[in-house]
């Protein structure tokens, strides 16, 4: 039994610090930066929670997790039942866990942050989850319901093709996930750097849908290899699900973009994380740093980028962000992590101009100081540049790490797709379906770049939809209407 | 997994595979390509598909052997397994233009066989002028042949066909024959740039194939992105054929380059290695 504590006691437990690697070590090595709480820690931590009668925690969370009731049962020390609540709406609460920008969502609202630092929520989902790893695996493994014979695609393996594959094969039907890349995980193995999520995690993940009965098909890029329509068509499919990602790199527009060094931060992650380039030779794929690498932006993926280059070895790491720290999109976690390291962070400075020598590599940037003016549409005020005041650096390398918008092989490729006029999917929001009858859609194809847990969401969301219309509009599959 | 069903040596350091492929050989068009990864320890390669039979499920890559990765591949056997994606990038534009002229040079055969083969069935005149540094190297002469209503060759050393480079024999061609409607140049991006600056002020319609260094090629990194009339273009996705005049092959050129020191590492390891293990008499390393 937990001990009876009053709130007021409750409040006073200071949350638990996450034990770390050492800044200076950690910036020689890939290994995961955050260690974990120990069963000690996260006891203690469970009971900073006043299970509250109406949470706003819960509300703060994307996929709602029943988030009191999971800790409560993990101050009593019954991690097995913290662990069942929580993968009743979070089937990758190991990776949650780890990347959610808990500070805007869940933790944001827990009341215990009025005064205090608020429960340390994503840390306690973290460690039920790595808990079960421990204990030897799947110790939730849901139930599969019986074949219903229907047979449905998910196009996309990141955490929206993940999590609703992992639903529907609950559900009983068979289903078969398509990926372009010779990987699982999306995002999440081609992106994210192994010091913040190990590959081991996403692994288990993809072994986890495996043995719910899904299908891998790496290697397969819709709409090259198959249309959507012939997944209906030639592949007997009677539902689709898009859930491609946001995966198409921008850069700026400015002079000397296409110089040799100049990067976008999908190319530079992916010859680093989806090709182990940090490990060349033994691998083959090369990544080509220099000594002096600037990337710009300030969001998760510039902040991967720049803990990437500072342990690959470069010697001066800078961020250019074209607004200041309190804008920084960044996880507040990755941001704190990424000052430890010694990241050189300019503020209100963006690039102008890349230059180069002859034989086209780059050789600096060209930096212009900004100033904060009048709020923009997005309320957050908007920078802009003051006049003559620009400087150069000397740099090798240049990371563009801005943004990414919807890649449109597929869309580019599947007649009657309604998009909005940013090239993202539109769909129903209750059932995910979106123009065309029997396809949905999901993850950062629809919202355009955004987070892990919504992806998810967005998955399950869509998981129940596909049920629901299969069930009750397609009735007979396919392949069984077909006499075949 | 794609099986390798044979391998056959067609010049010096060049291989021809046919590889089972069938769900690509059924969706294949001219002018498009795969990556193959050889294991997970390698690279992805992109290779275009240089024939395909939808009804046998195979397909066809002629691969010259320039660097680690594409050697490692020469040392496949029958029967081996490799990672194949595709087809990737944008098909030919095929149509019936009248007379044209398909310039290859060295690996840049391979790419365009499917594409002389294609603008052949489409009713053109296939005028095929094909170089390479010496006989052997001019590859693919009997279906190129097939291709074509016409085969021009030349070679750098004269031991076959015309004494000279492509766009010699291109030059003549167009004194004496008038301009074709249509020139299609595949070959070394120096190739296609002279042919490029060639036909550009003849006004006639020229296109051609990029190798830029790719990853994924579905336009999800931007390594291959190359200036296309001033517009930054995604080779393995907008590509890789593009209007031969507006293309900055200077840049790309360049491009090309970025990774030399590290491609040169690899193969000085690759090729000590190799050697090593041969004096050992294939003893396990
Ligand atoms: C570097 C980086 C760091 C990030 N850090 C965080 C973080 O800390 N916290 C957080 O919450 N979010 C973070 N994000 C955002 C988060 O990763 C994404 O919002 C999330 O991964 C989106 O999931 P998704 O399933 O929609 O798409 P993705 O994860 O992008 O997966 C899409 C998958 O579809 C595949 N695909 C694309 N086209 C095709 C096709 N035609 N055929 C077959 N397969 C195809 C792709 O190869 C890919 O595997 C980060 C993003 C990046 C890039
Ligand atoms: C669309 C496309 C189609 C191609 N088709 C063929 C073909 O049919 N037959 C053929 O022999 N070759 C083809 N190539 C070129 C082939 O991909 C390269 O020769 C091969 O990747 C070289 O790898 P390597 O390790 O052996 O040599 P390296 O020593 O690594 O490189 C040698 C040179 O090849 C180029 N190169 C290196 N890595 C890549 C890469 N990842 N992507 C593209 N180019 C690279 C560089 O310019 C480099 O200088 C094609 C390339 C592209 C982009
Ligand atoms: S999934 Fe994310 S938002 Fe929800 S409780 Fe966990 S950490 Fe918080
Ligand atoms: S709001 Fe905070 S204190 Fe209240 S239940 Fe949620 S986590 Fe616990
Ligand atoms: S190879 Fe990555 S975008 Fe073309």
């Amino acid at each position: 039994m937990a001990r009876e504590l009053t709130k007021k006691e409750r409040m006073q437990i200071p949350r638990q610090p996450m034990p770390a690697q050492d800044p200076m070590e950690r910036i020689r090595n890939f290994g995961e930066v955050a260690l974990g709480l120990t069963p000690e820690m996260a006891i203690a931590e469970a009971e900073r929670c006043l299970e509250c009668k109406k949470p706003r925690c819960v509300e703060g969370c994307p996929v709602g997790i029943d988030i009191p009731a999971f800790i409560v049962e993990m101050a009593d020390g019954n991690f097995e039942k913290a662990l069942a609540i929580v993968k009743k709406d979070n089937t990758l609460p190991a990776i949650c866990g780890r990347v959610c920008p808990q500070e805007d969502q869940c933790e944001q609202v827990c009341v215990v942050g009025n005064k205090y630092k608020p429960v340390a929520i994503g840390r306690l989902e973290r460690f039920v989850a790595d808990w079960e790893v421990a204990q030897g695996g799947e110790i939730a493994m849901p139930e599969r319901q019986p074949e219903t014979g229907f047979k449905v695609a998910v196009v996309g393996s990141g955490p929206a093709g993940l999590a609703c594959a992992a639903q529907l094969a609950i559900l009983g039907h068979s289903v078969t996930l398509f990926e372009a890349l010779h990987k699982a995980g999306g995002v999440l193995v081609y992106g994210i750097p192994e010091f913040r999520l190990p590959k081991k995690i996403v692994e288990e993940e993809v072994g986890n849908l495996q043995k719910l009965g899904v299908e891998l098909r790496f290697n397969f890029v819709v709409g090259k290899l198959a249309s959507v329509q012939e997944l209906f068509t030639e592949y007997d499919f009677d539902s689709v699900f898009i859930a491609t990602g946001a995966g198409l790199p921008y850069f700026m527009g400015i002079p000397g973009e296409d110089y040799i060094g100049v990067y976008s931060a999908n190319e530079f992650l992916t010859r680093v994380n989806l090709m182990k380039g940090f490990d060349f030779p033994a691998y083959d794929t090369p990544v080509g740093m220099g000594r002096r690498v600037a990337v710009v932006g300030s969001g998760n993926v510039a902040m991967d980028c720049l803990r990437t280059a500072k342990r690959l070895g470069a010697e001066e790491v800078i961020c250019l962000y074209r607004r200041t720290r309190a804008e920084s999109p960044a996880r507040l976690e990755e941001l704190e992590h990424a000052e430890e390291e010694a990241i050189d962070f300019r503020w209100l400075s963006s690039p102008v101009e890349i230059y180069g020598d002859d034989d086209a590599r780059v050789r600096g940037v060209r930096v212009q100081k900004m100033e904060l003016g009048e709020p923009d549409a997005s309320g957050r005020r908007r920078p802009v540049p003051i006049e003559g005041e620009q400087y150069d650096m000397e740099m090798d390398t240049v990371i563009m790490g801005i943004g990414q918008g919807p890649n449109p092989l597929v869309t580019r490729s599947t007649e009657d797709l309604e998009l909005n006029r940013w090239g993202n999917i539109v769909v129903n929001e209750e059932t995910m379906m979106t123009s065309i009858p029997g396809v949905f859609a999901g993850g950062d194809i629809v919202t355009g770049a955004a987070t892990v847990i919504l992806a998810m969401g967005a998955g399950k969301v869509a998981a129940a939809g596909i049920d629901d219309y299969l069930r009750n509009e397609v009735r007979v599959p396919r392949s069984k209407a077909d006499g075949t | 997994m794609a099986t390798l069903l044979k391998i056959e040596e067609i010049a010096p350091a060049f291989k021809r595979y046919l590889v089972e492929m069938p769900e690509i050989a059924r969706k294949h068009q001219a002018g498009q390509f795969v990556i193959v990864l050889l294991h997970d320890h390698g690279e992805r390669i992109p290779l275009t598909i240089a024939d395909s039979d939808a009804d046998a499920g195979t397909l066809t890559l002629v691969v010259q052997e320039v660097g680690k990765s594409t050697m490692e591949m020469g040392t496949l056997k029958e029967g081996d397994e490799i990672q194949v994606v595709g087809p990737l990038g944008t098909p030919t534009h095929i149509e019936n233009v009248g007379t044209c002229v398909c310039v290859g040079g060295g690996a840049g055969i391979a790419p365009l066989l499917p594409i002389a083969q294609a603008m052949k069935e489409a009713g053109n005149e296939v005028v095929s002028i094909l170089g390479g540094r010496t006989k052997e190297l001019v590859i693919l002469r009997d279906e190129m042949t097939a291709a074509s209503n016409e085969m021009i060759y030349t070679t750098d050393d004269g031991s076959f066909g015309a004494k000279g480079f492509v766009t010699n024999a291109l030059e003549r061609f167009i004194k004496e024959r008038g301009k074709p409607e249509m020139v299609i140049a595949i070959g070394p991006a120096i190739m296609m740039k002279a042919v490029a600056e060639m036909t550009r002020p003849l006004e006639i319609p020229t296109v051609v194939s990029l190798n830029t260094i790719m990853i994924d090629g579905t336009g999800m990194c931007g390594g291959c992105r190359v200036s296309v009339g001033g517009d930054s273009k995604f080779v393995c996705v907008d590509g890789p054929e593009f209007d031969a005049h507006t293309v900055d092959f200077d840049l790309m050129m360049k491009r090309q380059r970025t990774f030399l020191v590290e491609e040169e590492e690899a193969r000085r390891r690759y090729l000590e290695h190799h050697e090593c293990q041969a004096t050992k008499g294939g003893e396990l390393s």
